[in-house]
């Protein structure tokens, strides 16, 4: 099968939205105040790739992650389909270590914070120490080893080629001062510094235990993050939540276009057959195209085709409107079907504009729930503008090959006398 | 029915003005999509603990102020401020053996956002189609110049999002019910119907007005109504019959959907050819009288 035909194939699955299959969608601030202007749209990348390879540790399906600016807010948006323990995937996320150096403050500086915090005020400044440009973002590595004498696990890090430099100069500046490693905001340790480091190499020793240490190093390897982050939006559907609204979106739709086929076989008899076939072929193609665009489908996204079926059916009773109508003026049966389909046209089109153009909007605008909805009705439009001209008037012409326009006319459903 | 045009004025008239009063009263109840905030939803395994002592156990929390509402035959639905992620697993921690179905926790920021995103498609989806109407009615100017049809299209319109936004305020004020991102997408969809079933009949009084159909204008449009009128109201409930069996057999995030879609739906066709039409006769009329 060629590549453009592949969505054709029954094996070829729906791309479910997560509400469907369950999942977490996480929208992330991150915290871009210490980094310089050039220089955010390269770190969000490089956040990005840290949240990346922690997300892969879960093993979900489709994970998406997506860097987002909206005003002067950087974002990560972090979508985990058809995950089962959401809890646990956020919370390994969100323990992601975001690893800082910090040097002292200066002595009248602390103090005046101190006593600022006695009287509430600048409660989220740390009063000892100042941040540093090294953060995790300038890690290399981290191992897990025992210190020589105590036999206290420890953490040894090695920082990148432009970390070292960073490093080499901030224990350059701090001799005999503490060099204050904060993990998470919280101090772990504050080790005096003897002498300028050059190596990039460094210790972190703190109370730990050696299973503490182990799960430090795994996430510190794993990606310390470069940007600290903040959740600031979270939805999770349970999967079996999204699976009871799939089966019960589908159910409703079947149970509407059958009520529709119904309706449309009492009211048009033998056309409302053509319709009902018209109305097959023009489901199969939206289908088609929903698996081949991909579009994602949401519950909203099957309301949305659900509401496009009423519409595709619009246009084929318009078209039998006219006919009939065409019909009632004496023409036969031959010449009232063109007829028909060029005065519905106008109709069908403009009165389908106004609802593209809202479609359209919803789509550009929306959230991911409303874009469901805006394209499932777009795609579904568009294709019944298409279907009600093709395989509409194709069955109709073949549907009067005796071209007996008196079994038309009860056919159609109107009385003997017109 | 372009003659008893009165009586019509005066019921979608009534209805506007109730709408209108609801709304500056009491209303919308906007959900936590626009106000920031957290939703829960879980199930126990087994049975439901009873609900005061579950309203003890959150109280604990210090989530602010909760809702607790029982739902299904072993759930609970919360709803409280939005929290941090340590708050979201203490919450569950003491709630005991449970499985979360939902959690949605939006910050106020995105709340916003939303909320002013909302606005936006508001106003652009208003102003295409009204850019549209005039576009479409370019053409005709006699008895009735273009933008009259336009303006007669837009208080239908208004007419039929306004009723709708009242049902809401009414159901928000006696059952809690909450409009979302969808209520405002249900909307923006009547929009675009609401037009499309004016343009149908519209179109079908232009047509005639240029075959000469009808003895004055009047006559044409009553005419046309009567032409389009069964095209019209079998195209609704075709539609309508979806959106019922959405309504009744569909998920839990589409049902208010659409129940929005359905009222505008009937609104759409009742001022297409109740509204719009008698109102372009009367403009029509009084513009002679002058």
């Amino acid at each position: 099968m060629p590549e453009s035909m592949k969505g054709l194939s029954p094996e070829v699955p729906f791309h479910l939205g997560l509400d469907l299959q369950g999942g977490i969608h996480l929208i992330y601030r991150a915290d871009v105040s210490g980094i310089q202007e050039n220089e955010i749209s390269e770190a969000m990348s490089g956040l990005r790739d840290v949240i990346e390879r922690r997300v892969n540790f879960f093993g979900v399906g489709e994970p998406s992650i997506q860097v987002e600016k909206s005003g002067n807010e950087n974002r990560l948006i972090v979508e985990l389909p058809g995950i089962k323990d959401i809890g646990q995937a956020v919370a390994l996320i969100g323990e992601t270590p975001y690893l800082e150096f910090k040097t002292q403050r200066p002595q009248e500086e602390t103090d005046e914070i101190l006593k600022a915090q006695e009287n509430n005020e600048r409660l989220n400044e740390d009063p000892y120490f100042i941040s540093t440009a090294l953060t995790g973002r300038y890690l290399k590595r981290a191992n897990l080893d025992f210190d020589q004498t105590t036999y206290q696990p420890q953490i040894s890090i090695e920082f990148t080629k432009e970390g070292s430099d960073i490093f080499a100069k901030i224990t350059k500046d701090n001799i005999d001062k503490p060099l204050a490693i904060y993990l998470d905001g919280a101090p772990i340790s504050a080790p005096n510094v003897r002498e300028e480091i050059t190596g990039g190499r460094a210790q972190i020793t703190g109370q730990f235990t050696a299973q503490e240490a182990k799960e430090l190093v795994r996430n510190l390897n794993s990606g310390a993050l470069p940007i600290p982050i903040e959740l600031i939006s979270q939805q999770s559907v349970g999967a079996s939540l999204g699976e009871e609204v799939l089966r019960k979106s589908i159910f409703a739709g079947i149970v509407g276009v059958l009520a529709v086929a119904v309706f449309l076989l009492l009211w048009y008899r033998l056309v409302g057959i053509v319709a009902i076939f018209a109305l097959a072929i023009y489901s199969s193609v939206v289908l088609m195209l929903f698996k081949m665009i991909p579009v994602t489908i949401t519950a909203a996204g099957i309301a949305g085709f659900i509401l496009s079926i009423g519409v595709a059916v619009d246009a084929n009773i318009l078209i039998f409107e006219r006919i009939k109508e065409e019909l009632r003026n004496g023409k036969n049966f031959k010449s009232a079907i063109p007829e028909g389909f060029v005065r519905a046209w106008t109709s069908i089109r403009d009165s389908n504009i106004s609802t593209l153009i809202t479609a359209t909007i919803l789509y550009w605008f929306g959230t991911s729930i409303v874009k469901g909805f805006a394209l499932t009705l777009g795609v579904g439009i568009l294709v019944s503008l298409f279907t009600s001209f093709t395989a509409t008037r194709t069955f109709l012409i073949v549907a009067d090959i005796k071209g007996e326009s008196k079994i038309m006319k009860f056919l159609l459903g109107m009385p003997k006398t017109l | 029915m372009i003659k008893h045009r009165k009586i019509f004025y005066m019921i979608s008239g009534l209805l506007v003005a109730m709408s209108l009063g609801v709304f500056i009263v009491w209303g919308l109840n906007p959900a936590i999509d626009f106000t920031g905030g957290s939703l829960l939803e879980v199930e126990y395994s087994q049975v439901r603990p009873p609900m005061n002592i579950i309203k003890e156990k959150v109280d604990a929390q210090n989530l602010g102020n909760v809702l607790i509402q029982p739902i299904g035959e072993k759930g609970f639905l919360f709803r409280f401020r939005d929290i941090t992620e340590n708050e979201h697993q203490a919450l569950i921690q003491t709630l005991g053996e449970v499985t979360q179905k939902r959690f949605d926790s939006i910050g106020p920021i995105i709340g916003k956002e939303l909320t002013r995103k909302a606005w936006t498609s508001i106003v652009l989806v208003v102003a295409m189609i009204i850019l549209f109407i005039a576009y479409a009615f370019r053409k005709v100017s006699k008895p009735v110049s273009s933008w009259k049809y336009g303006s007669v299209a837009i208080v239908a319109l208004i007419h039929d999002v306004a009723i709708p936004v009242g049902v809401f305020c009414v159901l928000g004020y006696f059952y809690h019910i909450e409009v979302d991102i969808l209520f405002v997408t249900a909307l923006l969809t009547i929009l675009g119907f609401s037009v499309h079933d004016t343009i149908v009949v519209f179109d079908r009084v232009r047509e005639n007005l240029k075959k000469g159909t009808g003895k004055d204008f009047e006559d044409t449009v009553s005419q046309s109504v009567r032409q389009v009128r069964g095209r019209s109201i079998k195209t609704s409930l075709a539609i309508l019959l979806v959106l019922v069996s959405l309504l009744v057999f569909g998920g839990e995030t589409t049902k208010y959907f659409a129940l929005t879609l359905m009222l505008g739906i009937v609104l759409g066709t009742y001022s297409s050819l109740f509204l719009a039409s008698p109102l372009l006769v009367t403009w029509q009329k009084w513009q002679e009288r002058k």
